[in-house]
């Protein structure tokens, strides 16, 4: 048994909740039907925002430089990290010369990547996410069980006895999710007052503006950075796109993809810091990508925009839930990136998928994941990940295959006559 | 034209109605069908798995038993699919395979085009769409994308009189068998399959129905388990029947 199926088993230990799950994210998966179904254009969409993905990638040297040079012009300063490690050192190191104690962020999977949350706080900086799914999970000492929607696996029940522990509501046995809603937001608000700095990720760097976009529901990115007086923002460098035209093309896909909304409630863009704050600074995060571009078989994975839809969509992730694979990523694209970012590490993911390429035939920007897949089950000998029993199994079965006679034999013990042996009227 | 009948290794051992209602129903339609003997596995199990590599000299068995052939025609939309993807990369030199294999339903509803009634069939049935039929050879319009609705199951199926056809909800969401995938993932492969089961059965069908037996053996297995009472049939022995 693999990593991944030995956690599915005891995830769908509890039939009602994992009947739940699997509802749950099936309709999300319709409300992005609904969505997608309502445009004529959808699909001309998918088409165009693959080949804008593939032509900025094989041109990223140039887009970056743009993008960099452009974001310098707007008075921002502009950061380049090889790896987690750079990037967590230089976070502190802005905060530090600012004397920030205290950090409010938004949501962003390239920190959760890198760990910056436990490495500020090992450095005696608190973080605060302002983002509702990331606060809950925080609070609970929790990962993210989804990119789009990270506590979307707890119960209203779950959140609410957490407010009640955490003292953020008041009304002890009141779980309505409107109430708890106006709990956290008032907790929040005084975060958003009292700390040195607002931290954001970055849906989109425009190459051509030195813009950044950050999209969200719930407009916190721009409590993040409106409140405190200084702005970091922190992107991968495959996010760089190269204009305003391309964005509108990857706006009408991104919301529809991840939620099923026309759009986020919020698409803030940033291009400077405002009157009288201190400059924003941009970090441009490598981290594994500039070689996972040099992959020959794999570099497409690059293309995603981390909708989600692809987890959404997955008949294995909605009946195994986001903590059974072993990347902090789940679902068919973290098959995926855990692969490129550490084979031996993640191997025991590459078993959740049926290939039956429901993810390739949502994902807004075609990325072939089954396919993908596929290939890397094929790899899995490389670093001898490759489990034991298959490999007996299927050399057993292509000995019998290869050799018409055994084949016969084996074939002939069946209760059923085999077609082969069947006398066909034309042989009469 | 001559047609070669490819009946996959496990359809041969354990289905072998449907080679034989396959080969009955391409006769009845005229078609000079032949089976060629020697015929074992396509390869695709082992490499699903992840070893392609002892599929190849399997694709070039198939290669040189399937030479002088027009079409080859297999009742096995997962096998058909295999060998039109991932023969061309197995194989050192021009693969004739994979552009000339087609499954059983795609070759009747673009080829032989049947528009004549095919006899009756006065039976509830629920079609299982099968991923590799459904997103690798276009059997019906994926329900992930925006593309005109078609189904050509349902095309063939309406030639029966007397038919009342269903679809399930999450029309075709996977079963969950996958090859290897039901050993090695068997906690969720049996869930999917009992949650199709199940969804196929509340269309109130008498038989579920599909162009892939693998989907079908696996949920004939779980239906059984699970005390579901409902039959399973091949579309090409719905389509056989009583000709
Ligand atoms: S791989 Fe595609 S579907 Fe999955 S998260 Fe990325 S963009 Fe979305």
């Amino acid at each position: 048994m693999s990593k991944h199926s030995k956690k599915a088993k005891a995830f769908l230990k509890d039939a009602g909740y994992s009947e739940w799950h699997d509802a749950t994210f099936w309709a999300v998966r319709e409300k992005r039907d609904n969505m997608s179904h309502g445009l004529p254009e959808w699909e001309q969409l998918r088409e165009k925002a693959s080949q804008i993905k593939l032509h900025t990638l094989s041109h990223l040297d140039q887009y970056l430089e743009q993008f960099a040079s452009q974001a310098e012009k707007n008075g921002t300063i502009v950061h380049w990290a090889a790896d987690a490690a750079e990037f967590n050192q230089i976070v502190f190191e802005i905060l530090s010369s600012h004397g920030v104690k205290k950090i409010v962020k938004s949501k962003s999977m390239l920190t959760e990547e890198c760990g910056m949350n436990p490495y500020l706080e090992s450095k005696g900086i608190e973080v605060v996410e302002t983002d509702l799914g990331e606060r809950i999970i925080q609070l609970l000492g929790q990962a993210p069980s989804h990119i789009v929607m990270p506590a979307v696996h707890l119960t209203p029940d779950q959140v609410g006895e957490l407010f009640e522990r955490e003292g953020i509501s008041d009304e002890i046995g009141n779980h309505d999710p409107t109430y708890l809603t106006y709990r956290a937001r008032l907790s929040l608000r005084n975060e958003f007052l009292t700390a040195g700095a607002g931290m954001t990720g970055a849906n989109f760097g425009i190459a051509a503006t030195g813009d950044i976009v950050v999209c969200t529901n719930e407009g916190n990115a721009d409590m993040s950075t409106s409140c405190p007086k200084l702005h970091i923002a922190a992107l991968g460098l495959e996010k760089v796109i190269p204009d305003y035209d391309s964005l509108a093309v990857f706006q009408r896909l991104l919301c529809r993809s991840a939620t099923g909304q026309p759009t986020t409630s919020y698409t803030s863009h940033f291009r400077k810091a405002r009157p009288g704050a201190e400059p924003m600074h941009i970090i441009l995060v490598d981290n594994g990508r500039s070689q996972w571009i040099g992959n020959q078989q794999h570099w497409k994975t690059l293309k995603c925009i981390r909708c989600g839809s692809c987890m959404n969509t997955c008949p294995v992730y909605r009946r195994s839930g986001g903590y059974s694979y072993s990347y902090f990523i789940p679902g068919p694209v973290g098959v995926n990136l855990g692969m490129l970012r550490d084979p031996r590490a993640h191997s025991g993911n590459v078993s959740a998928c049926t290939l039956c390429k429901s993810c390739q035939c949502v994902c807004p920007v075609k990325i072939d994941l089954g396919e993908q897949i596929y290939q890397w089950r094929q790899q899995l000998p490389e670093w001898g990940t490759e489990p034991a029993s298959k490999r007996m199994l299927c050399k057993g079965m292509s000995t019998v295959f290869n050799h018409p006679l055994l084949y016969k034999t084996a074939t002939g013990v069946l209760p059923k006559k085999p077609f082969h042996s069947l006398k066909l009227d034309k042989d009469e | 034209m001559k047609i070669g009948l490819f009946v996959p290794c496990y359809v041969d051992a354990l289905f072998p109605q449907v080679g034989v209602a396959s080969y009955n129903l391409l006769r009845y339609l005229g078609v000079d069908v032949e089976y060629p003997k020697g015929q074992t596995c396509c390869g695709q199990p082992m490499a699903n798995g992840g070893f392609e590599s002892q599929a190849a000299p399997l694709a070039q068995k198939m290669e040189e038993l399937f030479q002088g052939f027009d079409y080859v025609v297999a009742p096995s939309v997962s096998c058909t699919a295999f060998i039109r993807h991932h023969y061309p990369s197995l194989l050192d030199h021009e693969c004739k395979m994979a552009g000339k294999c087609m499954d059983i339903v795609e070759f009747l509803h673009d080829i032989v085009k049947p528009t004549a009634p095919l006899g009756s069939f006065p039976h509830r049935v629920s079609i299982h769409n099968s991923c590799h039929g459904v997103r690798e050879l276009g059997l019906s319009s994926p329900s992930e994308e925006h593309i005109p609705q078609f189904n050509k199951i349902r095309d063939l199926l309406q030639l029966k009189e007397g038919i009342e056809i269903y679809e399930p909800e999450r029309k075709d969401e996977c079963c969950g068998f996958g090859g290897l995938f039901c050993v090695e993932e068997s906690a969720v492969s049996t869930r999917m399959g009992l949650d199709k089961v199940r969804r196929h059965a509340a269309t109130g069908a008498e038989f579920i129905t599909g162009a892939d037996c693998s989907c079908l053996m696996h949920q004939s297995a779980i239906a059984r388990k699970n005390g579901i009472q409902i039959e399973f049939k091949h579309v090409a022995e719905i389509l056989a029947a009583g000709l």
